[in-house]
């Protein structure tokens, strides 16, 4: 049995990756204590259902709560935040001040939404952003008393699926993106097209290459307006804003670890790597807060913020925290995520940052049904598919062997192959807001 | 597996499906009609807390799905067991 006084191993942030590092610890013979700290009072839960079917009220917030591995066996501490940690002392810091020492620590904080700013109406109410279950369940009720029009700032995953869900209801939808068509980071203006389309189909009044400015409200504080920076005003008594997520490091500031708004940064083997550039063999981090040197991209830093990875990097994670110091493994990932939107399911794989080709390889554009691959310098790098999902695997595993662009040229159904510009909007400069 | 609560058929259910896995083949949709749904030509909608009642065919739609990717928890008061 677990002696009383083990510090035992603590995992911070009751989320998907909290949740499945945890049973990896487990699973891989770990029975000491073993705590899981949560700023929210619930247990782990799904998000990718909350911008789908709980806005669409086929499923209630509180029917994403995960299953859980009967092996558990877990302390829960919920509802508290982590406020600081204490490496040399090796405590955790709660918000209700209680101290949880460790013997090894997992990271899973995740990320938050990032708000629409205080200061341009950003504390009026009809203001949602959509991260977390009460974020969903809130809006949720919002969207019962029927709003005369929604306004969804940004074109990324959330807002596209906001807008399909809010479509799906019969409410009015206007969606404003700084780019030429939405997912142009993620998939490229050329793609990004289809979507485009499809909101049009849906009629969601799409207004790219703009800017919401400012939120504006009646005597009541509710908000009733946007002023864009074409000069045009928007009238919308709901407005989510989709603006993208800030890693949840500011607990960390006082850490003495590599840790900003964009992620906790780790070796390749998940540790946390202090300011000094060494890595803390106490401390390990995964999911959507941790930053790591990828494999199979060069070894550029990144986080990604998918479902999979939160999933592979936590039992990855576990695997080395129970590990010796000289069998610590690299992680190595194939990014991926899938979305559903306007009746198409879409799904991708690899990075496509710094594509600049693309080739579709199986169906069409106009059909909205088709395979994509995303090549640079020669090299495939990432496919995405709309509803074409039975072909992806094969894609997957040519990108994750380097495989040359494109990558399968004898089981296309394509007459020839044609290269394309991918259209990616150039690199967000580090001064410019990333709102409107 | 064959635990005790295998068999109360009062425990509440936890379904969730790793949807990169997922390819649409829609067996689980013929082996539980009544929590699995294809919706347009391949988006998997399904209930992720589904009535105790449904657990014999969510059971035959976890060992029909070729790539694996549904998981199955029942929960009673005291313990929780996975397949």
């Amino acid at each position: 049995m677990t002696p009383p006084d083990q510090a035992g191993i603590v995992v911070v942030g009751a989320s998907l990756a909290g949740l499945r590092g945890a049973e990896a610890l487990r699973r891989h013979g770990y029975d000491g204590r073993l705590t899981i700290v949560g700023d929210e009072a619930y247990l782990p839960y799904d998000r990718p259902p909350l911008s789908k079917h709980v806005l669409a009220g086929e499923l209630t917030a509180d029917a994403t709560t995960l299953p859980q591995s009967p092996s558990l066996r877990a302390e829960w501490r919920l509802g508290q935040a982590a406020v600081a940690l204490d490496r040399a002392a090796r405590n955790l810091h709660l918000a209700d001040g209680a101290v949880l020492p460790y013997d090894k620590l997992l990271i899973a904080t995740g990320a938050q939404a990032r708000p629409w700013p205080a200061g341009s109406g950003g504390t009026l109410s009809g203001v949602f952003t959509l991260r977390g279950r009460d974020d969903a369940a809130r809006l949720r009720v919002a969207l019962e008393r029927r709003p005369r029009r929604v306004l969804i700032v940004g074109g990324g995953l959330i807002g596209c699926e906001a807008a399909s869900c809010c479509r799906d209801l019969g409410v009015p939808v206007t969606l404003v993106d700084p780019n030429a068509t939405p997912l142009a980071r993620s998939l490229g203006t050329l793609i990004g097209g289809v979507i485009v389309e499809c909101l049009r189909a849906a009629g969601v009044d799409f207004r790219p290459g703009t800017q919401v400015l400012g939120l504006e409200g009646d005597a009541e504080g509710r908000v009733t307006r946007a002023r864009l920076r074409d000069g045009s005003t928007i009238e919308a008594d709901l407005v989510i804003a989709a603006l993208g997520a800030t890693r949840a490091t500011a607990w960390l500031a006082g850490a003495g670890l590599l840790a900003d708004s964009s992620g906790l940064t780790c070796d390749g083997a998940c540790r946390a790597l202090a300011s000094d550039g060494s890595a803390d063999s106490a401390v390990y981090a995964a999911g959507d807060v941790a930053r790591w040197p990828i494999p199979l991209y060069g070894g550029r830093l990144v986080s990604v913020e998918h479902w999979g990875n939160a999933v592979e990097q936590a039992a990855h994670a576990a695997r080395n925290m129970l590990a010796a110091a000289h069998d610590q493994r690299p992680y190595d990932h194939l990014p991926a995520f899938w979305s559903s939107q306007f009746g198409i399911n879409i799904k991708a794989v690899g990075l496509s940052e710094g594509a600049d080709s693309l080739a579709v390889v199986h169906g069409s554009r106009a059909s909205r049904r088709f395979l994509a691959v995303y090549g640079r310098q020669g090299r495939s790098i990432a496919a995405v598919s709309f509803d074409q999902a039975r072909w992806l695997p094969a894609y997957a595993d040519a990108i994750a062997a380097g495989c040359p662009f494109p990558p399968i040229l004898d089981a296309t159904d394509q007459i020839r192959i044609e290269t394309l510009a991918p259209g990616f909007p150039p690199p967000r400069r580090s001064d410019e807001a990333h709102h409107g | 597996m064959d635990l005790p609560s295998d068999r109360d058929p009062t425990a509440s259910l936890r379904v969730v499906v790793d949807l990169n896995r997922c390819q649409g083949y829609a067996q689980c949709c013929y082996a539980a009609p009544g929590s699995f749904a294809l919706r347009g030509h391949e988006i998997l909608f399904y209930d992720p807390a589904p009535p105790a009642a449904h657990r014999g065919e969510i059971e035959r739609a976890v060992q029909a799905c070729p790539v694996r990717a549904i998981s199955l928890q029942a929960v009673t008061a005291d313990r929780v067991d996975t397949q």
